[in-house]
């Protein structure tokens, strides 16, 4: 039965795939905007995955996460209230049909931002909001710092993925030799790299940091900071809805700003009181700026209360403090060397 | 079945005439007999005591996370964290008695619809009434609505498998009547639709029922989701238990139908009465073993984003503060899999040597 049941199905799914998006293509013009049927709803409804750390349900069936927050903050944006948010998981290959048929106003689900999704597939990209690469996992007692030091080692990779590409392009640029070792299942990775069948296991770095977690001895483990690959992760939205896409970047951009000023969850409401008039126009005590772009004038104020900054919402889900301990990397302002840069709020 | 019948009854005789203890014979009565026996022991206790003492004398029974870590076994503090939010997911947890309430609903309805004596026009009125009431439990009628895509767990499992299956019966039995129908039109449209669900794969209707369907629909309108897969699988569990019914009618010899008929019922009459009783009678083990594996298919809606049991199994163990305790709440769903599948399995045994002795 189970054969028969799965038969094709493969195919049947590229194939729905590609029919969903020309459909989809044909529709968007004339289908409401998104931001309509959101308030008519009165909630946002959210796609995600499923992610230790970046999204996940914790025991008490709340979804609870790094991308989960900025849906939380969505709903901030549009209703002043966390709660106001719908997220379904959903699967990398349905994801983004899911998304071209209306299951979601905004994917959330770490989506890779690609050439090819922006112009073939037709969705908009809000700002990046996790810098993702491929990574390199290696024992600490190997004593090596970068991936250079690799010369000559052996490397788990995950079957089917470009990851074997990368890697092979990474050593040959370096004028270094490897040894792939190429195995489909994560648990297999994991224990070929307990058992030092393998030196390093590479693959993406959030994958890595969930991969050390469930290691027997995490901390004799260590991710090196560089990456091999690019894998920006940001929210998408169907095209054909503006207004959308400029509060899908604005609430993203209110959590990096907040952390530019050092405006926490904890200060917000003391920072109420502040002459600094760049923190007035964010905060909206000075409401010129609300009144000009048709928002709530403090809803930079109310994300920052209700999710806290973007340092905060990474420290809480995946930062030093968790079992991920997942280093900032680009993931940090640009003031501070990371790739984190918010429009300026005026 | 024969054989095993056959054994017991030998080792009753053997118990009144010869001294040999039953239990040796065929165990310890030859020396190849012997080493086979010998070789079972060795392989049992090989699987058999690591097994027991991952899941027992290794294992953390009360404990945090922490705690888990530093064990060597099972952690089954990680199912007594969990143990809610596999059974009802996402739910809103300080509603859980809604759910917990469908379930034991849903299981009742399921359990009397194995009761030969309730079979009748009155179980298919009392399924419909229960399948609403749980439908108006999971959804928080009275109060506020719990949207769909909130539920999660056991209810969506038992309200998806025992609803397409309740579902899918009545419309089969047309379906089967239309195929085996005089009339052109009608025994073309039922073989079509039969031949075009059965000739897809399930994964590939539940895409379509998703995916594709809302785009079809007019501008504003808008179904849930949760109802689409239900209907997606309701057809296709109509369009296989059409095929089994149709079996069982012509497992019914025309001479019954050409009796009734004689004793002046009607077409219609002699069908309902005479036929189809008989007919759905012949049927139940196919008819089981299809429910059996309707309940474990469930799981495919999964691809489309419903967290079914084992799929709340699966995103447990993603919890950051428990992760990758998947051991754990794979074992705990197998179990309640389990269970209820070796009962359907069983009671099928029971009901085929019921209607067995009936016949003799």
């Amino acid at each position: 039965m189970r054969h028969m049941l799965r038969r094709r199905a493969g195919t049947f799914i590229q194939a729905t795939a590609v029919a969903v998006a020309m459909l989809g293509a044909v529709t968007a013009a004339d289908a409401g905007p998104t931001l309509d049927a959101i308030n008519a709803r009165g909630k946002i409804k959210v796609g995600v995955g499923t992610s230790p750390g970046f999204f996940a349900p914790d025991s008490n069936g709340k979804w609870q996460g790094f991308f989960v927050d900025f849906g939380r903050a969505l709903a901030v944006t549009v209703f002043n209230d966390p709660e106001k948010v719908e997220f379904t998981s959903s699967s990398p290959q349905q994801r983004l049909p899911s998304l071209q048929a209306g299951e979601f106003d905004v994917l959330l689900s770490g989506v890779t931002q690609t050439i090819t999704r922006s112009f073939k597939l037709g969705f908009h990209f809000g700002p990046v909001v996790f810098y993702d690469g491929q990574g390199l996992l290696v024992k600490k007692s190997l004593g090596v710092s970068k991936g250079a030091d690799l010369n000559g080692a052996t490397i788990g990779i995950q079957s089917g993925t470009t990851g074997e590409l990368n890697i092979a392009d990474f050593f040959r640029k370096n004028k270094n030799t490897f040894k792939p070792v190429v195995i489909e299942e994560t648990k297999e990775l994991r224990t070929a790299l307990e058992s030092g069948r393998v030196d390093a296991l590479t693959q993406d770095a959030t994958d890595l940091a969930i991969t050390r977690v469930q290691l027997t001895k995490p901390d004799d483990y260590v991710l090196l900071p560089e990456r091999l690959s690019k894998e920006p992760l940001a929210p998408a939205i169907r095209s054909g809805d503006d207004r959308w896409l400029e509060v899908v970047n604005w609430t993203v951009y209110a959590t990096i700003q907040a952390e530019e000023l050092g405006i926490t969850k904890a200060n917000v409401d003391s920072l109420l009181e502040s002459d600094d008039p760049e923190i007035k126009r964010f905060l909206g005590t000075d409401k010129s700026l609300g009144e000009a772009i048709g928002l709530d004038p403090k809803f930079a104020y109310n994300i920052v209360k209700a999710v806290g900054n973007y340092g905060e919402i990474y420290e809480r889900n995946v930062g030093k403090g968790t079992k991920l301990d997942f280093e900032r990397g680009y993931n940090q302002l640009w003031t501070k060397g990371g790739l984190l840069y918010s429009p300026p709020f005026r | 079945m024969t054989v095993t019948s056959l054994n017991s009854e030998s080792r009753r005789t053997q118990r009144r005439g010869v001294t040999v203890a039953p239990w040796r014979r065929g165990l310890l009565d030859s020396p190849g007999n012997i080493a086979i026996t010998l070789g079972y022991v060795l392989v049992v206790a090989w699987l058999g005591i690591p097994f027991l003492r991952w899941v027992v004398f290794d294992a953390t029974f009360s404990s945090d996370a922490a705690g888990c870590a530093s064990g060597g076994g099972a952690c089954w503090a990680f199912i007594g964290e969990k143990w809610r939010f596999i059974l009802f997911g996402t739910y809103p947890v300080e509603r859980h008695w809604r759910p917990a309430s469908a379930c034991i609903l849903l299981i009742g309805l399921l359990i009397a619809a194995c009761i030969p004596r309730f079979w009748g026009r009155g179980l298919g009125y009392a399924g419909a009434a229960g399948l609403i009431v749980a439908a108006m439990l999971l959804c928080g009628v009275p109060g506020p609505i719990v949207a769909t895509d909130q539920w999660g767990g056991l209810p969506v499992t038992l309200f998806l498998s025992v609803g397409a299956f309740a579902g899918a019966f009545p419309l089969a039995i047309c379906l089967a009547l239309w195929r085996r129908s005089d009339q052109g039109g009608v025994r073309w449209l039922a073989t079509a639709f039969i031949e075009v669900v059965r000739g897809v794969p399930l994964i590939s209707l539940l895409y379509v029922a998703t995916l594709l369907f809302p785009l079809m629909l007019p501008a504003g309108a808008s179904l849930d989701k949760f109802v689409r897969a239900g209907a997606a699988l309701t057809l296709f569990v109509a369009a296989y238990l059409a095929e089994i019914i149709r079996a069982g009618l012509q497992a019914v010899p025309r001479g019954q139908y050409e009796a009734a008929l004689s004793l002046g019922l009607s077409q219609r009459q002699a069908t309902l009465l005479v036929v189809l009783p008989q007919a759905l009678r012949a049927v139940i083990p196919p008819m089981v073993n299809l429910a059996t594996g309707m309940f474990q298919e469930t799981t495919l809606v999964v691809i489309i984003g419903m967290f079914d049991l084992l799929n709340t199994a699966r995103a447990a163990a993603n919890d950051p503060n428990w992760i990758g305790y998947y051991n754990e709440a794979f074992a705990f769903v197998a179990l309640i899999y389990f269970v209820f599948c070796f009962s359907l399995s069983r009671y099928s045994l029971w009901l085929e040597r019921r209607f067995g002795q009936a016949k003799r």
